[in-house]
């Protein structure tokens, strides 16, 4: 039997997501140097047809009113139900919100290993190497896969989707739903948009965004007053959120906003992946930080080693002055 | 009734990492440890919880550093009733999530809650996040990235975030995991004299337990990223960085 790369497809409101295209994309490339086929499980209600859409060799179908919105326990117990049947070499799973609560679940419940975070794999001779990014994005795990099925949770934007190959699949084979969905200890799940927001920092051509380096909430101020001068909003890593300085509308990463501005100037933020994930992409990045070795001097384009306070009311001097 | 609380240490990422000769691991020796943020989220969580149901929270955490009693006490000065330390053969170890897993479940099955509360991740969880193992380990339902919970006859409702500011608000039968990535509330205060007073009231109870399988997570190498480099440093004062970033951002028609 051939081998297959699986991978799970995540949708939103009706639509794959960016991911599910990356990772497709990806398990192609692993799947073309090892002679295997790419197998999608596209799970949910009604979403059949998105079947179509997805560039894989096969796609396995199960619609069920509980997969509705991919919720934790449903999704993973019908991954489970499945994978030691079906075997794939890797199951490619995103590191994302829904991903994170299936593919540890999954791995957990199957014993089978785990590599979170992912940001690269590849081959090296005959065996494959995952990368994992950890400790805030400082350190990276190269993991060498063994020949045991293996679950990868793969972080979002580190994977090119396929360009070459956007075809639609080869085969749809559409499964009943297993057992395991008559027994679920999940009631209801619904889905809720933000509350428009004062401000839409995706729209915002200029951002200001502070980071943990801040300190305090008192200190938000000569930032609000550093974006006004630039003419920016005022954005925030995600501590700052959690710790309620600034509202969710305000938060710049992974569990926040993508942002694409011309000029992203961040100060006293350090980079973890989870908020690169949001900003990267900006035209212009500016940094200060005082630590040299913060991940985020790995994105800017010019950074600061400086006290962002000190920074900041030199700017304010002349843009005001 | 128990809201069970999982606490853990981990390398402060803010301070310098370096990497054990052997390659596989932090060097121990040069880290320091702080209580996992969203750990902290998440006893704020079971503390809010607790505060409308009359529950009782119950801090839980494998003691890997040594130092784990501060973390705990501070958990009793803040308003948790009883502290449990699991230690053991792992002392100076980086515990692999499966096997921290493992360690809990027993003593969770003692305790009986209705819920378990953890962070929402780790800075060093590289075989995936302890909420949805520990769930799959126990056969409860769960939820992680978890912004706001509430007890409801029988039930927790749980407001778990997507991206974007999109949330899923889910019921799950109790007992339950939960992952928190933050409480409702920023994590509350508890002044030191506070914690003083409760190390000579209170104390921890310690279970020597076995060191389980799969121990350590399966690294070949740890290494620390290439810097892009792409930034270009901006050197000089505070007044000469400004005038650089003015320059910039005026070559760029951006002021």
């Amino acid at each position: 039997m051939t081998q297959r790369i699986a991978v799970l497809v995540e949708h939103l409101e009706g639509q794959p997501t960016d991911v599910t295209f990356e990772l497709l994309g990806l398990a192609r490339r692993i799947a073309n140097t090892d002679g295997a086929s790419v197998q999608a499980y596209l799970f949910g209600e009604r979403v059949g047809h998105l079947a179509e859409s997805l560039p894989a060799d096969s796609v396995t179908v199960v619609e069920h009113s509980a997969l509705h919105h991919l919720a934790p326990e449903p999704t993973a117990r019908v991954l489970a139900a499945l994978l030691p049947a079906d075997l794939p070499r890797l199951l490619l799973v995103p590191n994302t919100s829904l991903g994170m609560d299936v593919a540890a679940w999954v791995a957990a419940a199957l014993e089978w290993p785990l590599v979170a975070y992912c940001q690269a794999l590849e081959h090296r001779g005959s065996r494959l190497v995952a990368t994992a990014q950890l400790f805030g994005g400082k350190i990276l795990a190269d993991v060498t896969l063994d020949e045991r099925p293996t679950v990868i949770a793969a972080l979002a934007g580190a994977f090119a989707a396929d360009a070459v190959n956007p075809g639609a699949p080869g085969k749809i084979e559409r499964r009943d739903a297993p057992a395991e969905l008559a027994a679920l200890r999940t009631r209801s799940v619904v889905l809720e948009r933000p509350e428009a927001a004062d401000v839409d920092i995706t729209r915002a051509e200029k951002i200001v965004a502070v980071g943990r380096g801040i300190e305090s909430k008192d200190n938000l101020e000569l930032a609000e007053q550093v974006a006004q001068a630039l003419g920016a909003v005022l954005a925030a890593s995600r501590p700052l959120v959690d710790a309620g300085w600034l509202p969710r509308s305000r938060q710049v990463g992974k569990s926040g906003l993508k942002v694409k501005p011309k000029l992203y100037f961040a100060l006293g933020i350090s980079g973890a992946p989870e908020h690169l994930e949001g900003m990267k992409d900006a035209e212009l990045i500016i940094a200060v930080n005082k630590d040299p070795k913060a991940p985020i001097f790995g994105v800017a384009d010019y950074g600061a080693v400086a006290d962002l306070f000190e920074v900041s009311e030199a700017l304010l001097e002349r843009l005001e002055g | 009734m128990t809201i069970v609380v999982v606490m853990e240490q981990v390398p402060d990422v803010v301070e310098e990492l370096a990497i054990a000769p052997s390659g596989t691991d932090l060097d121990r020796d040069a880290v320091s440890y702080v209580l996992n943020e969203y750990d902290d989220h998440a006893l704020e969580e079971a503390l809010l919880l607790a505060e409308a149901s009359g529950d009782e929270v119950v801090a839980v955490g494998i003691d890997t550093t040594g130092e784990l009693d501060q973390t705990l006490y501070t958990a009793l000065a803040k308003g948790a009733r009883r502290a449990i330390k699991l230690t053991g053969d792992f002392e100076g170890t980086w515990l692999s999530t499966r096997a921290a897993a493992r360690l809990l479940v027993p003593v969770i099955q003692e305790l009986g809650p209705r819920l378990v509360l953890t962070g929402v991740q780790a800075p060093d969880d590289l075989d995936g996040q302890l909420a949805p193992t520990l769930a799959a380990l126990l056969g409860w339902p769960h939820a992680s990235v978890v912004i706001g919970s509430e007890l409801v006859d029988g039930v927790v409702q749980v407001r778990k975030e997507l991206w974007g500011g999109i949330t899923m608000t889910l019921e799950l039968e109790l007992p339950a995991v939960l992952g928190v990535q933050a409480a409702r509330q920023a994590p509350r205060y508890v002044p030191i004299s506070r914690v003083r007073q409760v190390m000579r009231e209170a104390s921890i109870e310690t279970r020597e337990v076995e060191a389980p399988d799969g121990l350590v997570p399966a690294v070949t190498t740890l290494r620390v990223p290439e810097q892009a480099g792409r930034a270009e440093i901006l050197t000089g004062s505070p007044a000469e960085i400004a005038d650089r970033i003015i320059e910039l951002l005026r070559a760029r028609g951006l002021l």
